[in-house]
């Protein structure tokens, strides 16, 4: 041995140490800085994301006290600017679209499908790099040159090529996210097309690494487009390359399709994984396989590839034709079909289920009614003449609110709670997650519901100042954001405490059936003792029990 | 040690000798010198139809002997295929806002 | 030691061994190889970005494009292309060598390679300057006077070239890595992914220069 024989304590005798204990070449923060196992990364990203996730979160809550009262309630306007900007690009950049593919697809994901690591472990390391590098770049932009960013996280031209404020820094932080991004991408398809243990075929694979293998593909496809479009910008700015700047004889219209071209796909990276976690926790909780596994899957497939189909829906008041916007507006319905086959799919699996309303099952429950209201109010923006009422208001505002936050956010709680015991071996208080949960449900609704109506009666998205009629919406949604913030911080707070001091879990706490299940909580360095053979379909309880008689007769 | 010896047979599959690679080669060239006498003709709107469809003729040269595409598992060109399909996808749908709008 | 130890122990030492050495003890050409291609399609798609915008614009400025491109050297373009295709040919022949176990013959094709990348530079470099001493250039005097269209032209003109150029020499610092690699004997007949790997980023390099010759230089 390189470094001294392991200490094997005698009630640990045939099990291997967890990733947490087990040596390595490197000791202390090292041991995590240069690790290149997938579990230690994942874990990396979610704690460098919680940090995003709750400054963003802040500046969020900011911008909500502003808005409390008509005029300058807490800062001057260039302040709100900028606080929207920023909160716009560390929530999408840095939460959630990395959220849940870089933090639960690197756990959880190689177990699930029976796999020692990812297949390019260095890779994964450099992602996070990446990813860290990003982020700094991000923060660095706001204390250096002329200013914060203030265009929006969009960076649409040619405002973004004009104002003063340091952009060019901000952008080229997406730059390098969106690198991370790909990087993850590509090693999460190959992952799953290579390292799938024998008799895990595609068909047997757990929904959420379906979810990851939609996600990684749009990453992989859609993330260059946007990763060209910022470095033009870039170029625009600081040596004058006429591409989209009208004053030269470019097109903003352009800047705007390939900005979406991304950036509308990028919604279903947010949400493709996270619907993979839902489909996961139903079959869990409800004591039964999923209702229409293929179906599921599938839809997953083409929710990634009609995703890419509907980006010129962001522009229909924006100039573009009237024949692509007859058509953007038919495909993006279109989008409805595969989303309506999960939901029905979810609720025909919860039917005649012994349902368990554990905390991972109550925020998927929420999830899918938060979602359902973001999907629907999709559609009144999906048609045109009503959104050409609607475009650039609170309603967008509240509609993209509830399908990320509400989709993805809820799904990364939900996530949190549910693979919580294997990532970290303990238990939280279950009675105070469920509080935390319904208390950040109401006050999610609160604070986003009266934007809908808001918006609709015309109050402007990105506005510092509003007429004296739209307070009363305003005042609902402000005090909305303390008791979700509230929700939240009691969430964390509880997680904490069971972090900390919480009873140590067993390695399937509860009763879940998929192969992560199966390992010790925390897992093994390498996950397995030995690569599993897998006979059973992921959600399969009857196999599940046979191969445990089976062992059980074997010893 | 399956997996061995399909990797074995898979580079036996397109271990050609030299002078098929050669070969290749040699019909890049006459491409390229098509494309460029085609260009001094006037063919009016066709200009770009007849120079896209040479560089695409020798895309696939080149992809399927030097990049190996034609000996390639399935897998790969269903994956090529996905990416060709979306990038046109892309280019197909700017220009239905393009075509259409009214100055 | 019990047998269970062992095993754990045993597993402590794939670990380590994954960790200094990697693919010889995992290795996997063919994921390797797909991980290579899915990071190809994201190169296709930067450049296909920038194929939108020139397609849109070239529907917009159908014209402009023709005016400007009068001032692109058919002559250099035609003998890049030929530069490059050669230097495509002779990667891949380095790899026929490397099987045959002819160290030294694909070193040397691998030379010439690099040298083609060389040369294409060179040929880059004097294209640029000549443009940039005419003052054809972003925010240059000569630009100035030119129509919309034509600033538009030159502005796709120089990032696209100058992407691909920079293409041009990742993919020299690829192909000479592993050219040390091969010296060392690293890579050899039975173990040449890396190779290959280099030798399709090489020729996708090849393939969008392959559009960017008569997207650019043949419009009449």
């Amino acid at each position: 041995m390189a470094n001294g024989s392991i200490a094997v304590p005698a009630e640990q005798k045939g099990k291997l140490v967890d990733f947490y204990k087990q040596e390595s070449k490197h000791k202390g923060i090292w041991s995590w800085l240069l690790t290149v196992d997938h579990k230690r990364i994942g874990l990396m990203y979610l704690l460098v994301m919680i940090g995003f996730f709750l400054t963003a979160m802040t500046f969020g809550f900011l911008m909500r006290l502003e808005m409390l009262t008509p005029g300058q309630t807490i800062m001057k306007p260039q302040t709100y600017n900028t606080l929207f900007t920023l909160h716009g690009v560390i929530m999408v950049f840095l939460f959630i679209i990395p959220g849940v593919p870089a933090v639960f697809g690197n756990f959880i994901m190689p177990i699930q499908i029976g796999a020692k690591d990812v297949i390019f472990p260095r890779l994964n390391l450099l992602s996070w790099y990446l990813y860290i590098a990003g982020g700094a770049i991000a923060i660095f932009s706001l204390f250096t040159g002329t200013g914060a960013a203030d265009t929006g996280w969009t960076f649409y031209v040619p405002y973004s090529l004009r104002t003063t404020t340091n952009v060019s820094l901000t952008v080229f932080a997406a730059f390098v996210l969106g690198f991370s991004s790909i990087l993850t991408g590509l090693n999460f398809i190959t992952t799953i097309h290579r390292m799938r243990a024998p008799g895990m075929t595609f068909f047997k694979m757990p929904l959420f690494c379906w979810g990851i293998y939609g996600t990684a593909w749009i990453q992989v496809l859609a993330t260059p487009v946007i990763g060209i479009t910022l470095v033009l910008v870039i170029l625009e700015r600081t040596i004058g390359i006429g591409v989209f700047d009208p004053a030269l004889g470019g097109d903003p219209l352009l800047y705007q399709h390939l900005f979406w071209i991304y950036s509308h796909p990028a919604v279903y990276i947010m949400i493709l994984p996270a619907m993979g976690v839902v489909s996961d926790i139903i079959a869990t909780f409800s004591r039964k396989p999923i209702f229409g596994y293929t179906p599921i899957a599938m839809s997953t497939l083409a929710i990634a590839l009609v995703g890419y189909l509907v980006w010129g829906h962001h522009m229909f008041s924006a100039g573009t034709s009237d024949t692509s916007n007859v058509i953007f507006s038919l495909l993006t319905f279109l989008v409805a079909i595969p989303t309506g086959v999960k939901v029905f799919n979810w609720v025909a699996s919860l039917y005649r289920g012994s349902i368990e309303v554990t905390a991972p099952m109550l925020y998927a429950l929420c999830f899918i009614f938060v979602f359902s209201i973001g999907g629907l109010t999709g559609l009144v923006l999906g048609t045109l003449n009503t959104d050409i009422h609607l475009t650039d208001t609170y309603f967008v505002v509240a509609h993209f609110h509830y399908v990320m936050f509400g989709g993805m956010g809820i799904l990364f709680f939900a996530s949190l709670h549910y693979w919580f015991p294997k990532m970290f071996g303990r238990m939280y208080n279950e009675k105070i997650a469920k509080v935390a949960c319904i208390i950040f449900v109401i006050g999610f609704n609160c604070l986003y519901f009266p934007m809908f109506i808001a918006g609709y009666l015309g109050m402007p998205r990105r506005y510092y100042d509003y007429l004296p009629e739209f307070q009363i919406y305003h005042v609902i949604s402000t005090v909305g954001s303390w008791i979700m913030i509230s929700g939240i911080l009691l969430m964390f707070a509880n997680l904490l405490k069971g972090l900390r001091q919480g009873p140590i879990a067993p390695a399937n706490p509860w009763d879940s059936t998929t192969l992560e299940w199966t390992v010790p909580s925390p897992p093994p360095m390498e996950n397995f003792e030995e690569i599993p053979i897998v006979t059973r379909g992921p959600y399969d309880r009857d196999g599940l029990i046979e191969s445990k008689v089976k062992h059980q007769l074997k010893h | 040690m399956e997996t061995d010896i399909h990797k074995v047979e898979e580079h036996e599959a397109h271990s050609h000798g030299y002078g098929v690679y050669v070969l290749v080669f040699f019909g890049l060239l006459a491409l390229t010198a098509v494309t460029v006498s085609v260009a001094g003709i006037n063919l009016g709107s066709l200009t770009l139809t007849v120079a896209l469809l040479i560089a695409t003729i020798k895309t696939c040269l080149v992809a399927n002997y030097f990049m190996h595409v034609k000996f390639e598992s399935p897998i790969f060109k269903v994956f090529i295929a996905v990416c060709i399909v979306i990038f046109a996808t892309m280019i197909g749908l700017t220009f239905f806002d393009l075509i259409f709008r009214t100055p | 030691m019990s047998q269970d130890s062992e095993i754990a122990i045993h597993h402590q030492h794939e670990h380590e061994a994954h960790a200094h050495v990697g693919e010889h003890v995992h290795r996997d050409d063919m994921g390797s190889k797909m991980g290579m291609w899915l990071f190809l399609f994201t190169e296709v798609l930067l450049f296909g970005g920038m194929f939108i915008l020139y397609a849109a614009y070239r529907f917009t400025y159908s014209d402009a494009y023709k005016v400007a491109a009068e001032h692109l050297d058919t002559y250099i373009g035609t003998i890049n292309t030929i530069i490059l295709l050669a230097s495509s040919c002779a990667v891949v022949l380095g790899i026929v060598a490397l099987q045959r176990k002819n160290k030294g013959l694909c070193l040397g094709f691998l030379w010439f390679t690099q040298l083609c990348g060389a040369a294409f530079m060179v040929n880059k470099y004097f294209e640029w300057t000549h443009k940039i001493e005419l003052g054809i250039y972003p925010k240059g005097p000569a630009l100035a006077d030119m129509s919309e269209g034509e600033v538009v032209f030159f502005g796709l003109y120089y990032v696209m070239t100058g992407l691909h150029g920079l293409h041009i020499i990742v993919g020299m610092i690829f192909i000479g890595t592993v050219m040390v690699m091969i010296q060392k004997n690293k890579l050899t007949h039975d173990n040449y992914q890396k190779l290959e790997n280099a030798g399709l980023y090489w020729h996708l390099v090849d393939i969008i220069w392959i559009f960017l010759f008569p997207l650019f230089y043949l419009i009449h």
